[in-house]
């Protein structure tokens, strides 16, 4: 085994007798209104994955805070080593040896791989390029990756990004690593690498902590499973029932640990174990295209890029995936749906007549709908209230306006009505949007772009930070969209796509690199088409790309 | 829980506007009500309020007895028809304060008042001599939609950069501004030029080409069209589709793009609306006061305005009191400073004073959760603590 550091060295090699790396005791954390955290008590031995399984809002993100020195806990105790100790600070909690690698890329895109790796450097006021690249073959040899020191982060592939964060969490010599919702930006086969980078990790001891809210993440890494429900620990399976027990055992009782008794429906649970084998959906009846992209090129946005000679057809009845990596054109795609861009070149058709010169509010009056990724950042206005925000995309239009005079009573008795149907949990219609959860910001979007006659919607990242019943209901209102109109899905959850799309086409670098029937193959095609194995898309799709209606 | 969602810190003081009410609400949204316009009020009052203790105290240190200064004030802004002075004082203040609010509460930034204004200015009083043969009432017409149109059109080349290139519209502004101060010295002291006098400045409007006064009082009517160009930006601001784009273009300018508001359209409305309103300000000034211009004048009526939009929140109704209280203040200041040997300079000191204390007050909102009031848990326990005191006291 290659050394890992010449300094603050930690002990490595498998110790399975010894204390816990970490231990938390009776870690309690309360926020305004919210219980995070409730009497939680963990252990981390050395050389183990433990999985940390829980919906959104469990608790998870707060727990691994504390862990991290970013929060402070209100009660509760914490042995680092078997010393009791307070981190106190980020910083502390890298000198007790944990390294955090957060969800989102924290490195600085223009500098280059050594450079990064320097950044948290304290000592000495020369840097030392030298001894900085050797570290660096170092840790790579560890992991197994092979790493070019020199080029810059925002080159690099998601996947080899994040081994490098990996890398910076150990710089220091850490105990113990954790990952949280390490898989939510990688590709199948980047998540197939990261499993042999943590069992590599695992061998020299290393205590990792993999926080995830998908149940068949936590299966296939963890050597020790628990689960998180509203700030408690509801339920620990320890290593040897992790290694014993069968999947489907495990499974059933995962599912009672994180829904408890209260009578989960058994679709939750159906829903839950949908893995990347994917769903085939009947699709025999595909209507007219309703939807149709020919050639269409626009320009990228600062660093995210454009798109580029993308051709594709949309029927009616039909839900089409768009599957790719974050940050591959997914964006340029919805806005020029949406006419939030210009097209530089090529054409937009709706139901059959080109659209590409049309207005936001042009087409949305036609039918042509787009809910955003950016919930909070254009999706809503925060400081008006919910009813407001229901009828923005409507401004000036009757009955809610009449020769540019509001009429309050329409907005309101509408703005009822959606709440309701949509089942928006707000105080009043009067809330300001910016108060109420992720969730029902998705409802309230989605009550705004699903009524007032919707034809055609463009989803993206629909379901991206919701919890799981928040999840399940936005997927069959795209779902529902079957009958009689039709959805374009862009997501990077994989999963999604395979659950809720009937063809699914794949964007890399602004273009679309091909369209998959969705089935039971389709995971692993579009997996290869993600990473660029163009070939692969050729032989599944010989006909031209878009033409295949 | 750090997955819980947060809402985007806003800029400037958009955050804190009251959003359009739509409908009634339950009794909780009437109580919510009511303990915002609280809210509102301290916010806007403490400033004032400190400011001129304050500057009581500065009075105090200079020598000079602060109640006489103050009654002063009164007496000389207010008592015996000095009130009508002030009045016509505050016109063109109202008139420039509701055309900044528009503009501002789309978060842009028109800086460029005072060539709006002189070019405005010096435009009718260049223009008036030549209509002196049409009647009074078709001649003001004229001139008030001569001062709006160059007003309007001094904004066009900001609001063009903006529209199209996203120029930062303060540099464009303040640059126009100052073209806009030279071009109106050049008019008056080349075409506009009285050529009875040696001295730089223009014709004077005969008495009967001026605004009227209302009747019963010395105050020209231009005062009563600053107070309907407030209460019309109200209405519109609260109940038009054209007020909650501005708000949606200020509060969330990507969101404005994603619901299909038009933004390039409505930057450029925003800038002519600014505009023409502080030409506006130009014709009730000129034609209701002054009646003639002299080069190298330059009242600075936007400088001065500024502190109170902010303090009135960008809302043009609690605007007027705001103006009344600076008009009141700077009428009558000027007999206090003299009678107590200070520089009316000394007022531009209360103005700072309460622009200071704006910016203390809200460092302290900031701090708390915005919407809120802006005392902090400990000081507001520290002064709701002696009223309970007293409560309880009277009631054992």
């Amino acid at each position: 085994m290659p050394p890992l550091a010449q300094r603050d060295r930690p002990k490595l090699g498998p110790a399975p007798d010894q204390a816990p790396a970490v231990e938390l005791l009776g870690i309690t954390k309360s926020f305004p209104g919210v219980l995070a955290n409730d009497n939680v008590s963990l252990a981390l031995p050395q050389g183990e994955v433990h999985c940390l399984l829980g919906e959104n809002g469990a608790g998870k993100s707060t727990l691994m805070g504390i862990l991290a020195g970013m929060l402070q806990p209100d009660g509760g105790r914490i042995k680092v080593n078997g010393e009791e100790t307070r981190i106190d600070s980020p910083r502390k909690a890298l000198d007790l040896g944990i390294g955090t690698v957060y969800q989102h890329s924290t490195l600085i895109g223009p500098l280059t791989v050594v450079e990064n790796l320097m950044l948290g450097e304290s000592r000495g006021l020369r840097l030392n390029f030298a001894e900085t690249r050797r570290r660096l073959e170092e840790f790579g040899a560890m992991l197994g990756v092979e790493i070019d020191p020199d080029v810059k982060a925002d080159e690099l592939a998601l996947g080899r990004q994040q081994q490098i964060e990996i890398i910076k969490a150990l710089w220091r010599g850490s105990r113990v690593l954790i990952l949280d919702e390490p898989t939510s930006m990688l590709t199948p086969q980047a998540v197939g690498e990261l499993q042999k980078v943590l069992e590599r990790l695992k061998s020299t001891g290393l205590a990792i902590v993999f926080i995830t809210h998908k149940l068949h993440e936590a299966l296939a890494l963890g050597d020790r499973i628990t689960v998180l429900r509203q700030g408690r620990v509801t339920g620990e399976i320890p290593r040897e029932r992790v290694r014993l027990s069968s999947p489907e055992e495990l499974e059933a009782e995962i599912v009672q640990l994180m829904f408890g008794e209260s009578g989960k429906p058994a679709e939750e649970v159906a829903e839950l174990s949908v893995r990347v084998e994917g769903t085939k959906h009947a699709a025999t009846t595909r209507g007219e295209v309703a939807l149709e992209l020919e050639h269409a090129t626009a320009a990228g946005e600062g660093s995210q890029p454009g798109i580029n000679d993308v051709s594709l057809a949309l029927h009616l009845g039909e839900v089409l995936g768009v599957a790719g990596v974050d940050g591959n054109g997914q964006r340029a795609l919805a806005e020029v749906v949406s006419g939030q861009r210009r097209l530089s070149h090529g054409e937009v058709r709706y139901l059959g007549a080109p659209v590409g010169k049309l207005s936001v509010a042009q087409r949305e009056k036609l039918g042509l709908r787009y809910v955003t990724d950016d919930r909070l950042g254009e999706g809503i206005v925060a400081s008006l209230p919910v009813s407001l925000n229901l009828v923005l995309k409507r401004i000036g239009s009757a009955p809610y306006w009449r020769r540019g005079r509001m009429h309050p009573e329409a907005i309101e008795q509408d703005a009822k009505r959606l709440i309701e149907r949509f089942d928006i949990r707000t105080p009043s219609s009067q809330a300001r949007a910016g108060t109420l959860s992720g969730g029902n910001i998705q409802k309230l979007l989605l009550a705004r772009e699903l009524s007032f006659e919707s034809k055609v919607v463009v989803f993206h990242k629909p379901t991206y930070g919701l919890d799981l019943k928040t999840t399940r209901i936005v997927r069959e209102m795209i779902g529902d969209l079957r009958q009689g109109r039709a959805a374009l899905l862009i997501s990077t959850d994989l999963d999604e796509l395979l659950e809720v799309s009937d063809r699914i086409a794949v964007i890399s670098g602004g273009r679309i690199v091909g369209v998959v029937d969705n089935g039971p193959t389709a995971a692993e095609q579009v997996g290869r088409l993600m990473i660029g194995d163009v070939t692969l898309g050729v032989q599944e799709t010989p006909e031209p790309v878009g033409q295949r209606a | 829980m750090t997955d819980a969602v947060t809402v985007p810190p806003q800029t400037g003081v958009t955050a804190v506007i009251e959003p359009p009410p739509v409908g009634q609400g339950g009794a909780r949204t009437r109580s919510r009500k009511v303990a915002n316009a609280r809210d509102l009020l301290i916010r806007s009052l403490v400033p004032v309020v400190l400011a001129l203790v304050a500057g009581g105290v500065l009075l105090a240190i200079l020598g000079r007895d602060p109640f006489t200064f103050y009654s002063n004030v009164w007496q000389g802004g207010v008592q015996q028809g000095s009130w009508e002075d002030s009045a016509m004082r505050g016109a063109p203040l109202l008139l420039i304060g509701v055309g900044l609010t528009m503009i501002f509460r789309a978060n842009i930034w028109n800086l460029g008042y005072d060539g709006q204004f002189l070019v405005g200015a010096a435009l009718i009083t260049g223009l008036a001599p030549r209509l002196a043969s049409s009647p009074n009432v078709v001649s003001l017409v004229i001139l008030f939609f001569v001062a709006m149109g160059a007003g309007a059109l001094w904004t066009i080349i900001p609001a063009f950069l903006k529209a199209r290139y996203e120029t930062n519209e303060i540099i464009t502004t303040l640059m126009m501004s100052f073209i806009g101060v030279g071009v109106a010295n050049v008019l008056v002291k080349g075409p506009f030029q009285d050529p009875a006098v040696n001295i730089p400045q223009t014709k004077v409007i005969p008495l009967n080409h001026m605004l009227p006064p209302i009747p019963g009082t010395r105050i020209h009517v231009g005062v009563l069209v600053a107070l309907a160009a407030a209460l019309l930006a109200a209405y519109v601001l609260k109940r038009t589709s054209f007020g909650l784009r501005l708000h949606v273009l200020g509060a969330n300018p990507r969101a404005a793009a994603h619901v299909g508001i038009n933004v390039k359209r409505l930057i450029v409305t925003a800038f002519l609306v600014s505009g023409a309103l502080v030409g506006a300000a130009a014709a009730a000034d000129i034609l209701g006061v002054w009646g003639y211009m002299r080069a190298n004048w330059n009242p600075g009526y936007g400088d001065t305005v500024i502190p109170f939009v902010f303090l009135a929140r960008l809302n043009p109704l609690v605007l007027i009191p705001y103006i009344a209280f600076f008009a009141v203040l700077s009428n009558g200041g000027d007999l206090a400073a003299s009678n107590a040997n200070l520089s009316t300079d000394f007022l531009l000191v209360l103005v700072a004073l309460i622009l200071l204390f704006m910016t203390v007050i809200e460092y302290v909102g900031r701090r708390r959760d915005l919407g809120g009031s802006y005392l902090t848990p400990g000081l507001k326990n520290a002064l709701k603590a002696p009223l309970f005191r007293r409560k309880k006291a009277a009631a054992s």
